[in-house]
């Protein structure tokens, strides 16, 4: 199945150059591989106002892929339509070569979507441990609690308390924790640095270099581009809803001054 | 001090028929973020049910306080399935109003049925009568009816915070869209929740069958000190609903005791100094979810 989508990662891929400034050549990573997510054509409305058009990505497995743009961009609308949240939309969306369209959010989770939000969404009325265990379990490599518990010593050590109770950093952890143990097989994390202390960046990036080790892709957004570069194999620039740039990871290092001007950081 | 007992008996006793409905409201809420308004007449419906059980067919209280909830599940499953879904993806006050109106059609079907005079209903045997504890009397069916709510609550307490079904629960009142995104369905749930949340009013009403007068009219009282109690305990908290509820059953016997002309306006001045000082209720989160 997902050999048959390396055909069609082709045009994507061919798309998503033409619609760049034409500066970027399409980094190596997009035409080998099988996709596991591949976004094609997508436009994304509030009521009137069109927030994403003709958006065309795609994610491998073992991949790290950031999303960068400025605030208002429309990232988190681009997120939360992979999850099935925002549904005026257009184009399509497939995982493993199967069309989402007509899946709700539930089923997308359990097909192996793994939603870190940008406020963590922890829940404040159930404890560590709950918050852990709520997802349901839908792939054989999920991780076990236990294996979360050792990766996460400070989750074993708050299991009991209430999830709102931790830190912003633990409560990352735990957001991240919690698709780890569901088995997500793509992770949607939405800047998941922000807000968050240096050496907890630098955390969060060994998990996100642990979980693509293990062939798990990630599609992060991200506005800390000094962050994304350390952790991403591509990266696509989005503005105003358009994808304006697709950088591989060398590329995107080279080019990180300018980038964070024209991010306005 | 003999009287003050026994007021603080029977404001718990009737705490327990708010607190048992509250607790309804309150899942309801939680996880369809529907007002339901026509609680009251759920409440009722438990008592009039159980009145014409006995009644018509010599069905006694202990039968009538299992079947009735029962009853009233399926009566909330019909009432979810035909009508409050259609109108889940609308603004909240559609629900509000629906409700609203069903409470005026239930009402006026019970009076045209039975009329408005008050159906009968007798304390079953064996809980008749008073215990005496010291020099104190109290009735002996108000102790029951106050036990046996703190029993159901504490269960329904156990099934929220120790079962998978209440951690999803909990989950999906605090945060609809996200559990869906881990990957719960949440719209599976609906239908049984909305169901239990009316089971209880009916379980209210059947307990309250022995000590009130059983008209169309006593749910219509019943819903408006039921919205004080749930502003009192946080729209939204069970624990709060809970608690509130029976405060709200101690305050109003009090009340009927030493002050009976102010009786009502006691119970929305606590409300409204509950407000005043937590806007968010006694158990309220602070944070708007
Ligand atoms: N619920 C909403 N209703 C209307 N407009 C919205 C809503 N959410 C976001 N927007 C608008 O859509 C655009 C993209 O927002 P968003 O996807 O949150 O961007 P980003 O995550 O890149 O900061 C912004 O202009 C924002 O104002
Ligand atoms: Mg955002």
């Amino acid at each position: 199945m997902s050999d048959d989508n390396a055909g069609t990662t082709g045009t994507t891929a061919g798309t998503t150059t033409g619609t760049t400034t034409g500066t970027a050549t399409a980094p190596a990573g997009t035409t080998a591989g099988p996709r596991m997510l591949e976004v094609a054509g997508l436009s994304a409305w509030y009521g009137e106002a069109r927030v994403l058009t003709d958006v065309s990505i795609d994610v491998a497995p073992g991949e790290v892929v950031t999303l960068v743009g400025r605030n208002g961009a429309g990232k988190t609308t681009l997120l939360r339509s992979v999850m099935g949240l925002h549904r005026q939309t257009e184009g399509t969306i497939t995982l493993d070569g199967s069309d989402l369209a007509k899946r709700s959010a539930d089923a997308r989770a359990r097909a192996g979507i793994g939603w870190v939000p940008d406020d963590r969404g922890i829940y404040s009325s159930l404890t560590v441990a709950e918050n852990l265990l709520l997802p349901p379990v839908v792939h054989p490599d999920a991780w076990s609690l236990e294996k979360v518990y050792e990766f996460f010593p400070v989750l074993h050590e708050r299991r009991d308390f209430p999830g709102t109770k931790l830190s912003g950093g633990e409560q990352q952890m735990l957001a991240m924790a919690r698709v780890l143990r569901m088995g997500s097989r793509l992770l949607l994390l939405d800047e998941p640095s922000e807000g968050l202390a240096p050496v907890i960046v630098q955390r969060i990036g060994e998990i996100v270099r642990e979980i693509k080790g293990q062939g798990v892709g990630v599609l992060l957004v991200e506005q800390n581009v000094k962050f994304a570069s350390t952790v991403a194999d591509r990266h696509y620039l989005l503005a105003q809803g358009k994808v304006v740039e697709h950088l591989g990871n060398e590329e995107f290092r080279a080019r990180e001054g300018e980038l964070l001007t024209y991010l306005g950081m | 001090m003999s009287e003050f007992i026994q007021y603080t008996l029977q404001g718990l006793a009737a705490g327990g028929f708010y607190a048992l409905s509250a607790l309804g409201l309150a899942v309801i809420f939680g996880v369809l973020g529907v007002v339901n308004f026509s609680h009251g007449a759920c409440y009722m419906l438990g008592a009039v049910i159980s009145a014409v059980l006995l009644g018509e067919l010599h069905v006694g209280f202990w039968v009538a306080l299992v079947v009735v909830p029962i009853l009233m599940f399926g009566f909330g499953v019909l009432m979810e399935r035909l009508l409050v879904r259609w109108l889940l993806a609308l603004d909240p006050l559609y629900n509000f109003l629906l409700t609203f109106g069903l409470t005026l059609i239930l009402v006026e079907a019970v009076k045209q049925r039975y009329g408005v005079s008050g159906l009968p209903y007798e304390v079953p045997a064996g809980l008749t009568g008073q215990v005496s504890i010291g020099s104190v009397n109290l009735s002996t069916y108000a102790i029951f009816a106050c036990l046996f709510s703190v029993v159901v609550c504490v269960a329904v307490g156990l099934l929220l915070t120790k079962t998978r079904i209440g951690m999803i629960v909990r989950a999906s009142t605090e945060a609809p869209e996200r559990t869906r995104a881990l990957g719960i369905n949440v719209g599976r749930w609906v239908t049984p929740v909305f169901g239990f949340g009316i089971a209880l009013a009916g379980l209210a009403g059947v307990l309250a069958a022995p000590t009130r007068a059983i008209t169309a009219e006593m749910g219509s009282n019943f819903i408006i000190i039921l919205f004080a109690v749930v502003v009192i305990g946080g729209l939204g908290s069970i624990l709060g609903a809970v608690v509130a509820g029976f405060l709200v059953g101690l305050v109003e016997a009090y009340g009927i005791a030493y002050a009976p002309t102010y009786a009502q306006i006691v119970i929305f001045v606590l409300m409204a100094l509950v407000v005043l000082v937590r806007p968010s209720g006694l158990f309220g989160r602070e944070e708007v979810a």
